[in-house]
């Protein structure tokens, strides 16, 4: 990947394993700072586990990760979560109304989210605040997955993971998913990681592109690389996806 | 009663072999294998209580009670299985319920320092606190396995894993306390308990037999809701390890 860039997240010969069955090995590289880099391979390729150890909810076996290149273990694991947020494929919540899960991350800090801030959220988030009092339920797939960015976006986070958030979703509430994780990614200068399965949104999204295929890292660089890769297998892969 | 009067008794086990058999319910050889068990294992209580009882040594009340709490913890750990150091943990929270229990009773002169008292009481709040283990700990592990989403996202967004596993951990304890308060809210009314039936068929004064039974069922809140708390607050840090990662490997 290009060294021009500060890495916001930087992996050197990372390796984690469950048991004895190896998930990712020997991944090297670097996610430029304020960038949005997708992660696309197909599944079992060790994408999700890559995220989960750059918040520091799994620990690789060996090698290191850095996050603004401070060593993870330097971190506090409750001020490297706030510090490296992730919204997932199935917008876990908690009970109750879109306003509890807002609250959520600053309850947990022993502080109160008010209902102008709430508000101020949603907006950001292109829903409409009369969604407040509503029970997380009630939502819909596109609606439950914003209300899942607008509360990992409470901290703050410099780094945003994203976990295939727009797979289980209609194509309008993908465009405007996308539309908003862009948004984002400019108004506050948000590092972007984002595992997708669709290569188009990696291609148009996207500023860098990670292929993984068997817990490695078989190709970087531009998006543009999902175009012409130089790569046998990242080529196969391409042209399976595309049919 | 007289041995001869007791083996009539046994036309209560030939009842269910009749209807197993009629019915090929297949429980005839359960039946059989349960009813000898209880008469072996009873008898052997009745002769090894009547030595204690007889011998009036603390020693062997002492070594009683221990063998109560062994047997109760290894019954129970097998529910935890998936918790690590979960024999440890069941074994201190009986400890605990019992010392408090017994403290309480003998420091307040409630009820006097013998054989007769201890053990019986002894083995009511140990097998009590044993079925509240095994409540709480099936609870607890089916609760954290259909929860792990929730577990994961509050620690993703800066949650302490004490955070991460309070409502799991809530639920479950009040879950296994509702037995006990329940069945507290209808004794006297649908059942009239086992103790105090045991004493008036014995030919003690109901009413005596009744505060007994009262004194058992107060000290055995305090057996439900110490147990669960206690071993529920055991339990839940070992699911986590320093880095305040979910050990999912331990709850396969």
């Amino acid at each position: 990947m290009s060294i021009n860039y500060r890495p916001a997240v930087h992996f050197n010969h990372v390796a984690f394993s469950y048991g004895e069955t190896p998930i990712l090995t020997g991944i090297t590289g670097s996610f430029p700072e304020g960038k949005i880099t997708t992660l696309v391979g197909p599944s079992g390729a060790g994408k999700t586990t890559l995220l989960k150890l750059c918040n520091g909810l799994l620990s690789p076996q060996s090698g290191e990760v850095y996050i603004k290149d401070k060593p993870i273990e330097d971190y506090e694991p409750v001020d490297l979560r706030q510090l490296v947020g992730i919204a997932l494929q199935s917008a876990p919540m908690v009970g109750g109304t879109v306003y509890k899960n807002l609250s959520l991350p600053l309850e947990l800090q022993g502080k109160s989210l008010s209902k102008a801030q709430a508000k101020e959220l949603l907006h950001d988030v292109g829903l409409e605040e009369e969604l407040l009092d509503r029970k997380v339920k009630d939502l819909s797939g596109g609606q439950r997955q914003k209300v899942s960015i607008a509360r990992t976006l409470v901290n703050k986070p410099a780094v945003l993971l994203l976990d295939e958030i727009t797979s289980s979703l209609d194509r309008t509430s993908l465009k405007e998913i996308e539309e908003l994780i862009v948004k984002i990614n400019k108004k506050y200068g948000t590092t972007i990681i984002w595992i997708t399965h669709n290569l188009q949104q990696a291609r148009e999204i996207g500023d860098f592109t990670w292929v993984m295929m068997n817990g490695e890292v078989v190709e970087t660089g531009e998006s543009s690389l999902l175009n012409d890769p130089a790569n046998d297998k990242v080529r196969q892969f391409v042209m399976g996806e595309a049919q | 009663m007289s041995y001869l009067t007791l083996s009539i008794t046994l036309i209560f086990v030939v009842i269910p072999l009749l209807l197993s058999k009629t019915l090929n319910l297949g429980l005839e050889r359960d039946t059989i294998v349960a009813t000898l068990r209880s008469i072996v294992q009873l008898l052997a209580v009745g002769y090894v209580l009547k030595f204690v009882f007889d011998s009036e040594s603390l020693v062997y009340i002492f070594l009683m009670v221990a063998l109560m709490i062994v047997a109760a913890t290894h019954n129970a750990q097998k529910k935890g299985a998936a918790i690590q150091g979960i024999t440890s943990k069941v074994a201190v929270t009986l400890i605990s319920v019992e010392v408090l229990t017994q403290g309480i009773l003998l420091g307040f002169n409630i009820t006097p320092a013998t054989a007769q008292y201890i053990i019986p009481i002894s083995g009511m709040v140990i097998g009590n606190s044993m079925v509240l283990s095994i409540l709480f700990l099936n609870r607890f592990t089916s609760e954290i396995e259909s929860h792990q989403d929730e577990t994961e996202l509050i620690l993703s967004l800066g949650g302490t894993p004490k955070q991460a596993i309070h409502t799991q951990l809530i639920n479950s304890i009040k879950a296994s306390m509702i037995p006990t308060i329940e069945s507290q809210k209808t004794v006297g009314l649908v059942q009239l308990p086992g103790m105090m039936s045991g004493q008036i068929i014995a030919g003690a004064d109901p009413i005596q037999a009744v505060q007994f039974q009262l004194l058992i069922m107060f000290l055995l809140l305090t057996t439900a809701a110490v147990t669960s708390v206690m071993l529920g607050f055991l339990s839940y840090p070992t699911l986590f390890n320093r880095r305040m990662q979910l050990m999912k490997k331990d709850l396969i």
